[in-house]
């Protein structure tokens, strides 16, 4: 298989990590890379500095895999390294208006967890946030504490919608009743809804929809894909511009289908391995300097008028 | 009551295999018990297991992520979240063949085949 080849060819310390893969992330993750979509098609620009931040109308920032409560070798301190985000963000050039927080905010759903999360989450710069959750925020109790606490606006089962200056956001719900051999799944009730709730949209208006589990097959073999994510993404054709954040795959990683653009956060707890350069994609050790160089924050800027969503991940490091 | 029983016979059996062996490096031999299932990489190791009816199946995680044991109709069998090295045990009184699977990576599957 090329990817094992691959793999070997650049494991020069034996420790399992790729140093190329390793390396294109720090470039990517690292230096701060800017992704503008115009019209469908994406532009890559390396960030030269703070002034050179984009203006634009509306700001928001996107974390995600917080796993409050994980205290595994991969990063035994994860409420360290979930403030040291937050510091990120109270530094921002341009002041987010809102956050998004695209699950695994807990590593076992515990109360103590999401107290925690939200405890922390009060020093942030931006006060309103909003969560779709992850599997883990789902286990034991099939979602009943993440809905109370966090779901209380949204559909019963989790999923909603709202708006912010134009652009119509949706969070959707892919980690429920998840079946046996499957991918993530949001099952009919919450398509039918997505339908209708976008139907008396006109097709000018951007859409940003956020869940959890990514709804591309970025790699179905470890689960990263959502099995109806198809007929979702048939309601959204019609649009302009459509830009879909995920969480999941602690890693970023990104692709532009016609006027979709898919991205992914990386996590505040620990990476994980790039697809298939793994036994399992289980938390990926690194050493410990450079933890925070593989963890990090997602940057969105959209500007009224240009269709234009650009996306910025920056790490913690 | 049931599961000191079991954790009895679970040390004999590996006392039993450790003389058998002469080998002082069976130091996990409860890793290697009969009717033991072990999550490793995610994933269920042995995938399928045959056992006799009213046996006594343990699952151990030794993953650093939780995962869940539960039967395919989310009822018959279903664990709490595993957490690392923690385990569950699940008495398989009715003959038939049991398909599992972790509720939060349900690429993990399994199956118990109770005769």
């Amino acid at each position: 298989m090329a990817s094992t080849k691959d793999e070997i060819l650049y494991d020069h310390n034996h420790d399992g990590i790729d140093r190329r893969g390793f390396l294109r992330c720090m470039a990517w993750a690292g230096t701060g890379a800017l992704c503008v979509m115009q019209g469908g098609v994406l532009k890559t620009f390396a960030l030269g500095g703070a002034g050179k931040a984009p203006k634009g109308e509306l700001s928001f920032v996107q974390i995600s895999d917080s796993h409050m409560g994980f205290d595994k070798p991969a990063n035994p301190d994860v409420v360290a390294t979930f403030k040291a985000a937050i510091d990120k963000i109270n530094v921002l050039p341009a002041a987010p208006e809102f956050m998004l927080h695209t699950g695994d905010i807990s590593h076992l759903a515990k109360p103590a967890e999401f107290d925690n999360v939200e405890q922390i989450l009060k020093s942030a710069r931006a006060s309103e946030i909003f969560y779709v959750p992850g599997e883990h925020d789902f286990v034991g109790d099939d979602g009943k504490k993440y809905l109370e606490r966090f779901g209380k606006s949204a559909q019963s089962g989790g999923w909603y919608s709202f708006e912010k200056k134009g652009v119509h956001f949706i969070g959707l719900v892919n980690v429920a009743n998840l079946k046996a051999g499957g991918l993530g799944s949001l099952g009919s009730e919450q398509l039918e809804w997505l339908e209708k709730d976008v139907k008396h949209l006109s097709s000018s208006t951007p859409v940003v929809v956020f869940a959890h589990i990514p709804l591309w097959a970025v790699y179905p073999e470890w689960g990263w894909g959502t099995e109806d994510s198809a007929q979702a993404l048939g309601y959204l054709k019609r649009f302009g511009s459509v830009s879909v954040l995920n969480g999941h795959i602690h890693q970023t990683m990104q692709k532009v289908e016609g006027n979709v653009t898919f991205h992914t956060a990386c996590s505040t707890a620990f990476p994980q391995p790039k697809p298939g350069t793994a036994p399992s994609p289980g938390p990926m050790k690194v050493p410990a300097e450079q933890l925070r160089s593989v963890l990090g924050i997602t940057e969105v800027h959209y500007k009224k008028g240009q269709h234009a969503i650009a996306v910025t991940d920056e790490s913690l490091a | 009551m049931q599961r000191n029983l079991f954790v009895s016979a679970a040390a004999i059996l590996a006392l039993t295999g450790a003389i058998l062996l002469g080998s002082s490096s069976h130091a996990h031999a409860a890793d290697t018990t009969a009717n033991q299932i072990t999550i490793d990489n995610f994933s269920f190791s042995p995938a399928t297991i045959n056992v006799k009816t009213g046996t006594e199946v343990t699952w151990v995680n030794h993953d650093d992520i939780p995962h869940t044991v539960v039967s395919d109709d989310k009822t018959t069998v279903k664990s709490r979240p595993l957490d690392t090295d923690e385990k569950f045990t699940f008495k398989f009184d009715k003959p038939g063949t049991y398909n599992y699977f972790c509720s939060i990576h349900p690429k993990m599957t399994g199956k118990v085949v109770v005769q």
